[in-house]
């Protein structure tokens, strides 16, 4: 079903994908022929034999321009490791990324050099972690944290920065009375806030949220909720959203993939995986829903 | 000469150690060389790595100048000069244009150096990328790609904050278009001296265990951005109460009885040099071509006659 719906809307849709990721994994070990094979013998994503983790296990997708695609799954099923290859955070172990806006999808981007790498991170992908203390510097003043991109990116006019970033801090409703605190100071709805300021600052083609609500309160979810959508509607990104919040999920994404123990167990529509969901994981996930 | 000691204190294989790190510095612009540094009878972050390099490279012709915040007699110079003659015997000057090796602390002297000398400067903070990224194995691999986002990014900090960068000394330079480099804590007011200069000047860090050098005629530009380009420490309209030297870097005095505030050169040898030659013209009056001369009000202020000890105007040095 999942290829017959990517045939249809790379057939009806105007567009090639802006990210494609093939067949990519992540192991901690060195594997052995018992847990390498196509489809191994044991449940998880440790292997009984050697004791790999198989972290992501040869998983693709791709997304198209102007679309959030979702990835669910529980704890430790991998999602946010395969983010983490993607932004060259976690060195994948194998597979194939391609990402249009930076080459027209002609290289591997897990081939590039350090360099090229550093590149897509500033230039193509924009990265939200869940938690902000990995995405902003804390001790730098929100304008600074968000220029940091544009700086590497060649921009040297203070002027031009200046301008942008209060223009994205506007945006995301942070007070420029507040522009030169650190985020350190800030209440962590508007660190996130902030990193989502950060992650707009190069005009990314590609967003990628890994669990941008977790653990912030109801009301402050829904606005961050609201700017991504608004960000969507305007700017018409691509994103890459990792939830285990199936509400968060339903509200942000059109395609939904499902991982469990490393593996992408199904994907549709979301409102398909929701509404009739085929794999008995995902059934026992939706129906666990409150 | 204590003859306990080899010459120049080390023994020869660790001076041939020093002196091979000194020459991958020269060969990389800007690199930070690695090397053993060496345990020193002054302490750590007191001016081992400069000394390090000076005792390396010693020979029995050389003379030697030590300055300590433009100082050729604060203690700490005193005692670096002391530790050298005591182990080499060479001969120690405060002129800088005799000297063959001038180990400084904060200052390049305002005399233009010569391709016959060499500048080695004690360095506390090798690392530009420190307060950014503090990992040694992280900001390796920044230089290794040329990545000074972080390098920037402090300096646009400081403009956020205060419209303006702060970089009060140490601002960071780009070398031979390369390597960002920490040019020890000089003022930014001599930064520009190391651009193109004739000659060869040495960086230590002795705490930091890295060697890395400037060899003449490299460019260094100081990093700044397009709309707030880099501008030294002004001193407009301001003169030597001492010798009437305009356009060098001064030191600011403060009379904590009258609350009068004087400026007198930072480089006492320069300052020195100038009171001397000024005393000779007085003495025949063909000798005006000196620049401007001191004020007679100054003149008259015995406590200010040449030859005595500089104000202890920075109770708060910092020794490096």
């Amino acid at each position: 079903m999942a290829e017959a719906l990517t045939a249809c809307v790379a057939a009806g849709g105007e567009d090639a994908p802006q990210l494609e990721v093939r067949d990519l994994s992540l192991r901690f070990g060195r594997g052995c022929p018992a847990c390498l094979r196509e489809a191994p013998a044991f449940e998880g994503n440790v292997c009984p034999a050697c004791g790999t983790v198989h972290a992501v296990r040869a998983a693709s997708l791709e997304v198209y321009p102007g679309e959030i695609v979702g990835i669910v799954g529980e704890s430790g099923s991998g999602k946010s490791s395969l983010m983490r290859c993607v932004y060259f955070d976690e060195q994948a172990t194998g597979g194939d990324v391609r990402a249009r806006p930076f080459d027209g999808g002609e290289r591997n981007l897990l081939d590039l050099s350090p360099q090229r790498k550093r590149a897509v991170r500033n230039q193509v992908f924009g990265m939200v972690y869940q938690n902000p203390h990995l995405g902003l510097r804390m001790g730098f003043s929100s304008l600074s944290n968000i220029a940091e991109a544009m700086i590497a990116s060649g921009e040297r006019n203070v002027g031009v920065m200046r301008a942008r970033g209060e223009g994205l801090l506007e945006r995301v409703s942070i007070p420029l009375a507040r522009a030169t605190c650190p985020p350190r100071v800030f209440s962590g709805g508007m660190q996130q806030r902030v990193q989502i300021a950060k992650a707009l600052s190069a005009n990314p083609p590609i967003l990628l949220l890994d669990e941008v609500t977790t653990g912030l309160d109801l009301s402050v979810q829904a606005a961050v909720l609201d700017l991504i959508l608004d960000i969507r509607r305007s700017s018409n990104v691509s994103m890459l959203v990792v939830s285990h919040d199936l509400g968060v999920i339903r509200m942000l994404a059109d395609r939904t993939l499902v991982m469990l123990s490393g593996r992408v167990v199904e994907q549709g529509l979301t409102d398909q995986i929701l509404e009739d969901p085929q794999h008995p994981y995902t059934q026992k996930l939706v129906s666990s829903l409150l | 000469m204590q003859q306990r000691y080899n010459f120049a204190f080390f023994d020869e294989a660790s001076k041939r150690e020093i002196r091979r790190a000194v020459l991958k510095g020269v060969c990389i612009p800007g690199y930070q060389v690695p090397f053993a540094s060496r345990e020193m009878p002054i302490g750590r972050g007191w001016g081992t790595g400069g000394l390090q390099i000076t005792l390396s490279l010693i020979g029995r012709d050389d003379v030697l100048k030590v300055i300590d915040q433009g100082a050729d007699d604060s203690v700490n110079a005193v005692n670096i000069k002391k530790l050298v003659c005591d182990t080499t015997d060479v001969d120690v000057t405060d002129d800088t244009a005799r000297a063959t090796l001038i180990q400084s602390r904060h200052r390049i002297p305002e005399q233009p150096l010569t391709s016959k000398q060499i500048l080695v400067l004690q360095v506390p903070t090798p690392e530009p990328l420190r307060s950014f990224e503090p990992s040694e194995a992280a900001t390796r691999v920044l230089h290794a790609e040329a990545d000074y986002t972080g390098a920037w990014l402090e300096l646009f900090d400081q403009i956020v904050a205060y419209d303006t960068t702060v970089t009060g000394a140490d601002h960071p330079v780009m070398v031979n278009g390369r390597y960002v480099m920490a040019p020890s804590p000089i003022p930014r007011f001599d930064n520009l001296k190391l651009d193109q200069a004739e000659n060869l000047t040495l960086f230590g860090a002795g705490r930091e265990k890295k060697i890395y050098a400037v060899p003449p005629h490299t460019s260094v530009r100081p990093l700044d951005f397009e709309d707030y380009p880099f501008v030294r420490e002004r001193f407009e309209g301001v003169r030597c109460a001492l010798c009437g030297a305009e356009g060098v870097f001064f030191d600011e005095l403060e009379d904590e009885a009258t609350g009068e505030v004087r400026y007198q050169c930072n480089d006492t040898a320069f300052c020195a040099a100038r009171r001397a030659q000024q005393r000779e013209g007085d003495a025949a009056p063909d000798g005006a071509a000196l620049g401007p001369a001191p004020d007679a009000a100054l003149d008259s202020a015995p406590e200010d006659a040449p030859g005595e000890e500089p104000g202890e105007e920075a109770g708060a040095r910092e020794v490096v």
